[in-house]
């Protein structure tokens, strides 16, 4: 019996839901009326506010001499004070808690944001991370002092290296994006050793951006290559390119269309037919997990990304955590240090490494986020994270078929073919010239139905593209109340397009000039 | 829901689309979930065999530094509201997490005297990497010149993206503690692309900034906007007492914002801080908010230059950098509210007494010495005439971690025999007494250094 048929934790098919439990939805206002209390709030930032002398912070006793005059020479010291705020605690709390009521957050409602897996963070994680054991050791502190954290990590790289299918883990890069640099740094290394001085890197058109600004970073030159009719890797363009000056193909599966690439034996085979390595952007991973493992793909390198697949929360931004996977004869060249274990069963930092590719940033990673995916891992196990990849895919299709059955498709179809993994993407663009309402007026009225709206232009090769994830926390209610959003926006275009397109009318702020923003760039308060 | 996609199962999703050849078909070897509060006892046995900074008198320094954490950051960090949201993509309702990136980039650039700041990158190391190659994209000269004086992982993070990069890392040695002004001038010329020092350096020792960025100026040539981009990594927290890197003719300021109201957490999340002069504006890496208006009017925040950016620019992006640390950043920005304008000076002021005490009554016990003269305010070296290995063993036997063994880090030959202490606001005068204490009764005991002897 699989999970799905017993763990109930997620939105399991065979739950009855309370009828009542569907929230009849009143719509929103549909124009600008009086101001809402948090659109009278004009916006002051914290160095508008205070005045001079308050503070909140009261400096411990100088229980040592004077620092004498002659031991910081004049010319090495500030002038005068940096210009910072002047404010009481009382004043600080108020602030931050305002601002925070502008934000919208997963913690308060749906957020389909495609490629970015919003699933829940579970509060457990928050409690264990902020343990002094962890939260309060030192970097640096001796391997004898620091087995507890040594083992977590040992112990992440393991179920990583599982999850992956490949053996050897660095925890070290600090987000995606750094795990590409990693990545593409550990191919250049690879080819190297060998004697080869390879240049190009394909990237499908599909690929997110920050694969080819990595290989711009790392000193590659990046190939398009293009998208066959099913939404894959067209093979003949790969076959076309793929010769002994390629180093690597940067590959997302499922791509950024939702899909899982049905030629990935053939695709890593042409690949590695001329000696060259298959990497694979971890972002969409959470379709995956338990169900098929990018080494057994043929991937070469991986990287994860914790706080998507593994629910280190976002931050509005970061922290995020990018470790990589490696097979065999990348191993050599990994980023250190690496957590070994040694023959006794304790744990050391391992730095010495001859072939490594060298450091990326400062220590170890970022341990905290390794503190909470551990726990998610040790929480749901084998049976949950398949659960979980299970879940997201039924959610994704549910929610599409659904979009179906209310009509959505007529005006945003989905742009590639009928089933999906995690996420899904639609075309904006018979939406566009039948209701002449742009994916942008759509995502911009979805805020005022109380939803984060998906990824919007991406991909880029899809018109008005709209990328969806709804992730396996997510209950029915949850996706039925926002196929039921779309539609009836859709309607009210139909009726007036201008609805959509003056949208939102709800928020803190309604539709912002970013053209202005970026022309004359105004990126800090005028401070007196 | 099965019915409505048109499935008989779940199993048929997966089988219309995942290769057979490419399937599990097996469990994952993990062990089985457990319930929450198991996985807390786990979580909290692996805590319990960590030595903390809660259970030791830490000396432990070298970029992570044990400060206090004022209880409002823990409650604002842990708020849904900016806890858990993706990077604001859709302005209208991220207005909060859009004007704290505004307002930290307000602090970082009155903190660093420089006019522009973005709203955070990775951390202190990658920081550094990230200016070298901001300079390489400004003047695309081919080499990066660097002093010694910096942190043993800033040298390999920028190595490492160097040879990205393809750029070639000269390293100008220490003179006396600090970045030899000679060997500076000489290194830096008209290939130079960042000539880039740490202030305080690695070894603690105040560096003259304006001398090192008036001499890499004037060596490297050509004039403003062409000439080598002088990088200083800075600590932030030294700030409300040293000249700022604008003042100092500094172009990028990059620095560790940990000691900014971050906790240790075994090295990170963190933040990296990143200011510049306006000329480097449109090469920033990484996220940036701006004011602009709404349409009725109203001020608001977005992102904004996102030419810059990989989602737009792709492989022409002036960075590959996506998510980055904001709520690290938050950390930061509230943690200079909370001291304020006044506040950041005190405390600077109180480290780098203590840090002065702590260096004068250390380096009085016999076998222990200065490793340089030069000002400290925060940290210093010493140079022990013992095993330094089997000094620390025996203080933190007796529950006081004296430092970093400065050696085992750098592995260099000059840094045998050197401990490296950090003093925060949380290390008192009686807790430095009791450290020369252990020291020098460690020293007396331990047996003489291993290794090649040090020149003096």
């Amino acid at each position: 019996m699989s999970a799905i048929d017993e763990n109930h934790l997620h939105a399991d098919p065979a739950i009855e839901v309370h009828p009542e439990q569907h929230a009849h939805h009143v719509a929103p206002p549909a124009q600008a009326g009086a101001p809402t209390p948090l659109q009278r709030d004009a916006a002051r930032t914290i160095f508008q506010k205070g005045a001079a002398g308050r503070r909140a912070f009261l400096c411990p006793e100088l229980d040592v001499p004077q620092l004498p005059a002659e031991a910081l020479p004049e010319r090495f010291r500030r002038a005068a004070p940096p210009r910072l705020p002047e404010v009481s605690e009382p004043e600080i709390v108020r602030h931050y808690v305002g601002l925070s009521k502008r934000n919208f957050d997963l913690d308060s409602g749906f957020y389909p944001l495609g490629s970015c897996t919003m699933k829940h963070n579970p509060r457990l994680h928050e409690r264990a991370a902020a343990l002094p054991g962890h939260s309060r050791l030192h970097p640096l502190q001796d391997d004898s002092g620091a087995q507890g954290a040594l083992e977590l990590m040992w112990n992440l790289q393991e179920a990583l290296a599982e999850i992956s299918g490949l053996p050897h883990v660095s925890l070290q890069p600090s987000a995606g994006s750094h795990g590409e640099l990693a990545g593409v740094l550990l191919t250049r290394a690879y080819h190297e050793h060998r004697g080869e001085d390879r240049r190009k890197v394909l990237t499908p058109d599909t690929a997110h951006g920050t694969n080819p600004a990595t290989v711009t970073m790392a000193g590659l030159e990046v190939v398009k290559l293009a998208t066959n009719e099913d939404g894959g890797i067209d093979i003949d363009d790969l076959r076309a390119k793929a010769d002994t000056d390629v180093a690597c193909l940067m590959l997302t599966n499922p791509n950024t269309l939702g899909l899982f690439d049905s030629n990935i034996t053939e695709i890593a085979d042409i690949v590695h037919g001329v000696g060259a390595t298959l990497y694979y952007d971890g972002a969409n991973l959470n379709a995956v997990m338990g169900l098929s493992r990018p080494g057994d793909m043929g991937f070469d390198i991986v990287h994860f990304n914790l706080h998507k697949s593994f629910t280190q929360p976002h931050g509005g931004g970061g922290p995020g955590s990018g470790p990589i996977a490696v097979s065999e004869r990348i191993s050599p060249y990994l980023p250190v240090p690496v957590v070994a274990r040694r023959e006794d069963g304790s744990f050391e930092l391992d730095a010495d490494r001859e072939r490594t590719i060298g450091r990326l940033r400062g220590f170890h990673g970022n341990y905290g986020c390794f503190v909470r995916s551990y726990a998610y891992i040790r929480s749901l196990g084998a049976d949950g994270l398949r659960d979980a990849s299970e879940t997201a895919v039924l959610n994704a299709n549910y929610l599409l078929a659904r979009l179906r059955q209310l009509g959505v498709d007529r005006h945003l179809p989905l742009a590639y073919g009928t089933l999906c993994m995690h996420e899904f993407v639609l075309s904006g663009g018979p939406m566009k010239r039948e209701l002449q309402i742009k994916t942008l007026d759509l995502a911009k009225r979805l805020l005022d139905y109380g939803f984060h709206p998906p990824t919007v232009y991406f991909p880029l090769l899809v018109e008005e593209a709209l990328m969806v994830e709804p992730t396996e926390t997510e209950t029915k209610e949850t996706l039925d109340a926002f196929a039921e959003a779309l539609a009836a926006i859709l309607a009210e275009a139909a009726e007036d397009p201008e609805i959509a397109r003056q949208a939102p009318y709800t928020t803190p702020v309604r539709r912002l000039d970013e053209v202005a923003a970026a022309k004359q760039p105004v990126i800090r308060e005028a401070v007196g | 829901m099965l019915a409505a996609i048109g499935v008989s199962s779940l199993q048929e999703i997966f089988d219309r689309q995942i290769p057979e050849a490419v399937r599990l078909g097996r469990d994952l070897d993990l062990p089985p979930g457990k319930p929450e509060q198991e996985v807390f006892e786990h979580l909290r046995e692996l805590a319990a065999r960590n030595r903390s900074s809660e259970e030791e008198l830490s000396f432990l320094g070298a970029g992570f530094y044990d400060h206090y954490v004022p209880a409002l950051i823990d409650m604002l960090m842990e708020r849904s509201e900016f806890l858990t949201p993706y990077t604001p993509y859709q302005p209208e309702i991220s207005q909060g997490g859009l004007q704290v990136m505004f307002e930290y980039q307000t602090a970082i650039s009155e903190l660093t005297g420089l006019p522009v700041s973005n709203a955070s990158t990775y951390e202190g190391p990658s920081a550094v990497a990230a200016a070298g190659y901001l300079a390489k994209l400004h003047n695309g000269r081919s080499r990066f010149v660097i002093s010694a004086g910096m942190h043993p992982h800033t040298i390999q993070t920028l190595r490492t993206y160097a040879h990205g990069y393809d750029m070639e890392v000269v390293e100008v040695p220490l003179r006396d503690g600090v970045t030899d002004p000679d060997a500076w001038a000489e290194a830096i010329d008209g290939q130079t692309s960042a000539a880039i020092f740490a202030q305080p350096n690695f070894y603690g020792a105040v560096e003259d900034a304006e001398a090192l960025s008036a001499a890499a100026h004037e060596a490297g040539g050509d004039g403003p906007g062409h000439g080598p981009v002088v990088v200083a990594q800075v600590d932030p927290l030294t700030l409300g007492v040293l000249r700022s890197p604008g003042e100092c003719g500094v172009d990028v300021a990059v620095g560790e914002g940990q000691s900014l109201g971050n906790r240790l957490d075994f090295g990170g999340p963190s933040f990296g801080l990143f200011a510049a002069r306006e000329e480097y504006l449109r090469r920033m890496p990484g996220r940036i908010a701006g004011e602009t208006r709404d349409v009725d009017g109203r001020r608001g925040f977005v992102l904004t230059l996102q030419t810059r950016e990989q989602h737009i620019r792709r492989e022409k992006a002036t960075s590959n950098i996506c998510t980055a640390q904001a709520l690290n950043a938050l950390g930061g920005v509230v943690y200079l509210s909370w001291l304020g304008r006044h506040g950041i000076v005190e405390l600077g002021e109180l480290m780098a007494a203590r840090t002065h005490y702590a260096r004068e009554t250390l380096s009085a016990l016999p076998g222990v010495e200065t490793a340089h003269a030069q000002p400290v305010v925060r940290e210093f070296a010493l140079r022990l005439d013992a095993d330094v290995a089997a000094v620390r063993e025996r203080c933190i036997a007796q529950g006081i971690n004296p430092g970093v063994d400065l050696h085992a880090l750098t592995g260099r030959d000059e840094d045998r025999g050197g401990l490296l202490v950090a003093i925060t606001e949380r290390r008192s005068r009686a807790d430095i007494d009791r450290l020369a204490e252990a020291l020098g009764a460690a020293v007396a005991a331990a047996p003489a250094r291993s290794g090649e002897a040090v020149p003096a």
